[in-house]
């Protein structure tokens, strides 16, 4: 087996592998109840749906310019992709966004006693 | 037909395959944006989107072996970085940059 098949298969395989994450982060984001559910789905399998297919462009335009370019495009999508959900959640947890199944947050009143430091956020 | 001609051509069913699943679940978030009950929703729909159309941009380069297109999806994560950012901070506090 000569090597460029070899390359070819690692970037089928990669290929495959990245638009099953995309799907599943899809069907998370169209299916769950509430929007930190969804967030939970999608921040993650998406991230790594898109990174693996950075990796078949890395793979498939060697290690030169193009594909250096891919691995930077890697780092950055791991990068910001949680820090947008966390932004996300906080700005809908500021707006009152309840959770879809009946869940409250952990109230500070609750747990009464040496609470003085979680009112701080 | 010989080894490395069937190889490519069932590469190329493959690229074309991933592009197709690509294109069809970006083509499902936008129910979310419509539907989606609260503003948030629709920011995390949006968001997804236009991961996917990275994940979009980087399989044409690989279809096309223009390597030049994988910098357009550098790009559009960069804008849709920024563009999450600066909504989720107009959805409570009214303006972006005070």
């Amino acid at each position: 087996m000569e090597l460029h098949t070899i390359q070819t298969a690692i970037v089928a395989a990669l290929i495959v592998v990245g638009s099953a994450f995309l799907l599943v982060g899809t069907i998370g984001l169209l299916r769950l109840p509430d929007v930190y559910n969804r967030m939970h789905a999608t921040s993650k399998a998406t991230t790594l749906g898109a990174a693996s297919i950075f990796l078949a462009g890395f793979v498939h335009f060697d290690a030169q310019a193009e594909g250096l370019s891919s691995l930077v495009g890697i780092v950055f999508l791991f990068v910001t992709a949680p820090t947008g959900a966390h932004m996300i959640s906080r700005s809908a947890r500021k707006m009152g966004v309840e959770f879809g199944l009946g869940e409250q947050w952990p109230s500070r009143s609750a747990d009464d006693g040496t609470s003085e430091d979680a009112d701080t956020e | 037909m010989t080894v490395a001609s069937e190889t490519s051509v069932l590469f190329d069913w493959i690229v074309t395959g991933g592009l197709l699943v690509s294109a069809f679940v970006t083509l499902l978030s936008a129910y979310r944006v419509i539907r989606g009950p609260t503003v948030p929703d629709r920011v995390v729909a949006l968001d997804v989107i236009s991961t996917n159309v990275v994940a979009i941009a980087v399989l044409f380069a690989i279809q096309s072996d223009k390597g030049a297109l994988v910098e357009v999806g550098l790009v559009l994560a960069i804008i849709g970085f920024i563009s999450t950012v600066a909504v989720a901070r107009y959805v409570i506090e009214g303006d972006i940059i005070e």
